[in-house]
């Protein structure tokens, strides 16, 4: 099935945007603490201490195309909280509770030629 | 690679909410911010505004603008005051497009915008445009956009600039160029339809015709009882067309009203025409005067203001239904209380009531052919209430017609001959009350019948004879006397005379119930 020339399934799709998102972040002075940390209740993709010593917890929705409206906007009211719980869940497991924290989402789009582009909003929640 | 989205963004544009016919200019403010994308309206917004966000957003989007993938707030300012329907979606657009730096806000500010959105764009009509902007024109704004199914009655306000609009994207442009495009200019002349009913028409019915004549010229509520196929309900709608035209003031009123009720379908709204409203029998006391949750619409006896309210078949009509008017009779207006607020509308008309005589409404003359029992006739006209009988100045039999009454009524005036009498006697009472607060014969206030309007002394001296003989009660007395001034205004005597006094004593007394 090709959806695009790249001829990535959903799954290698998103893992190709978390890969730029983490890049991007690192080329910006961040750390890279954690990737796809998974519990029972869902998954963290990425887990970064920016510059500022703040820890970020990264949500990143990648597309391959826009006809399905911005990636970000499928962010709902009660992923968004999940989103949450996920956070402190982490922070609790690796003994960051009571750390600086904020939550971020990255939206990816490839398109066909395999370029992308980054919205990166940072605080979100 | 990331992209800029630090700056703050904000768009205003001013739109109207009504509460009844009052209103306020409502500030409608964009702030587009960081974060999710999401659109959050602010303000108490109704079912219909709130989905305003699904049409703004299609529209712009196809009139290929940008939508922002941010957060969007939307605050409708005052916050308190309930805002409802589809009439903002136009300024939530605008302030949206402004937010974002893509309009010049020279032509935004100091103006208002009105309107529905289609999702292809386009801008669609809404109720009570014309009330909307006499407020925002009350508060100072000189200039509107509306959309160009209501422009007619836009063009009505003079006074102020209309942008009429039938599409976002002429819209646009304009606010960027000041060229008002494909704008085509509605002349804007008043209706001169003649009406479809003439008083020639009514055959005989010498006293009723007197009655309606008489009624015209004063504005005075008139009950009409008489067999079926009498006559009634021709003669009430033919009132109208005897009745003089609405000055500007006044066609400016009833157009606001009849622009909020939405139903310029039967009456267009440049019309000097008075209004004729007549309910069926089975409305409620809610249709009579006007309610309702979400929003207080006007009732039959609003729309009936400035011109007439006719209830065919009376005693018919639900407990309490007809005495739901006696407040509006008295005061001229209506003031409705709801969760969401109190509402005042006009409701200055002229009361028309028809009735049979009894159920079986054979009940005349010598009521040979009647079969209802004493009680059932009695209690039939029972159901007319005392108060409000008693705020009716005008009592009139209609008699069956007979023969010779056909025949004669090649001879009857149309309604152009009475229409004209009428229109000298009321402009002889404008000029009698030009330094009074009342402009007709019923509203004479008691206090000035007893003073300055007494009638002639044998005039009076009659009518006092009767009070002594229990003939009339003291409230009938006033009533007689009004009545007096608007015949002897017919008449063109300076004061009412005896004759006078005695033909009006014979309209509201004529027919003892």
């Amino acid at each position: 099935m090709a959806r695009n020339s790249l001829h990535l399934s959903n799954q290698s799709l998103g893992a190709f945007g978390e890969e730029i998102v983490a890049l991007e972040l690192k080329s910006r002075g961040a750390q890279i603490l954690d990737r796809n940390w998974r519990i029972k209740e869902g998954e963290i993709d990425l887990v970064v201490q920016l510059p500022n010593g703040v820890i970020a917890i990264v949500e990143v929705k990648t597309r391959s195309t826009l006809a399905f409206g911005h990636p970000l906007e499928s962010i709902t009211q009660k992923k968004s909280q999940r989103l949450q719980r996920l956070a402190l869940a982490w922070l609790v497991t690796h003994h960051r509770f009571g750390d600086l924290y904020q939550i971020d989402c990255a939206a990816v789009v490839v398109d066909q030629f395999g370029k992308h582009t980054i919205d990166y909003r940072s605080d979100v929640l | 690679m990331f992209c800029d989205i630090s700056q703050m963004t904000l768009g205003i544009s001013l739109g109207v909410a009504l509460i009844g016919l009052m209103g306020e200019v409502v500030r409608v403010e964009v702030d587009i911010a960081d974060g999710l994308p999401g659109y959050f309206l602010l303000g108490l917004p109704d079912a219909a505004l709130t989905e305003s966000r699904e049409r703004v957003r299609s529209a712009i989007v196809n009139c290929s603008q940008p939508w922002p993938n941010r957060k969007v707030t939307v605050s409708l300012s005052p916050a308190w005051l309930p805002k409802r329907g589809s009439g903002f979606d136009v300024p939530i657009a605008i302030a949206l497009l402004s937010a974002q730096g893509l309009l010049p806000q020279e032509r935004i500010s100091e103006t208002i915008f009105i309107g529905e959105l289609g999702l292809d764009g386009d801008i669609r009509g809404v109720g009570g445009v014309l009330p909307s902007l006499i407020q925002a024109f009350k508060a100072g704004i000189t200039r509107a956009v509306v959309p160009q199914a209501n422009a007619v009655e836009a063009q009505l306000l003079t006074e102020m600039e209309i942008i009429p609009t039938g599409h976002l994207r002429d819209l646009l442009s304009w606010l960027c160029t000041g060229e008002p495009n494909s704008f085509p200019t509605q002349s804007c002349k008043i209706d001169e339809e003649s009406p479809i009913f003439d008083f020639s028409e009514v055959a005989g019915q010498h006293l009723a015709r007197t009655a309606a004549e008489v009624a015209a010229v004063g504005g005075h509520h008139m009950l009409m009882i008489g067999p079926p196929g009498a006559g009634k309900t021709m003669i009430a709608q033919r009132l109208p067309s005897i009745l003089p035209k609405l000055s500007r003031q006044n066609s400016l009123e009833v157009a606001a009203i009849h622009s909020l009720s939405g139903d310029f379908n039967h009456r267009s709204p440049l019309s000097q025409e008075p209004p004729f409203v007549s309910p069926h029998h089975t409305a409620t006391r809610v249709a009579m005067v006007g309610g309702g949750s979400h929003s207080i619409r006007p009732g039959a006896c609003s729309l009936a203001h400035h011109g007439v309210l006719f209830i065919d078949e009376a005693p018919e009509c639900g407990v309490g239904v007809l005495d739901v008017l006696r407040q509006p009779l008295e005061s001229g207006i209506v003031t409705i209380a709801r969760a969401i607020g109190n509402v005042t509308y006009p409701a200055r008309f002229i009361l028309l009531l028809a009735a049979n005589p009894c159920p079986c409404g054979k009940f005349t003359g010598r009521g040979r052919n009647c079969t209802c029992s004493s009680q059932q006739v009695r209690r039939y006209l029972a159901k007319l209430s005392g108060p409000l009988l008693d705020r009716i100045d005008i009592r009139t039999q209609v008699e069956p017609v007979g023969r010779v009454e056909i025949l004669d009524s090649q001879l009857s005036e149309s309604s152009a001959v009475i229409a004209a009498r009428v229109s000298a006697a009321r402009s002889r009472s404008q000029d009698r009350f030009l330094h009074e607060l009342w402009k007709l014969n019923c509203d004479i206030p008691g206090r000035a019948l007893r003073t300055t309007y007494q009638l002639d002394t044998k005039a009076m001296a009659f009518l006092h004879t009767e009070l002594d003989r229990e003939n009339i009660t003291a409230r009938g007395l006033h009533k007689v006397m009004r009545l007096s001034w608007s015949i002897a205004d017919l008449e063109s005597h300076l004061r009412p005379t005896l004759e006078d006094a005695k033909r009006a004593y014979l309209l509201r007394e004529g027919n003892q119930l």
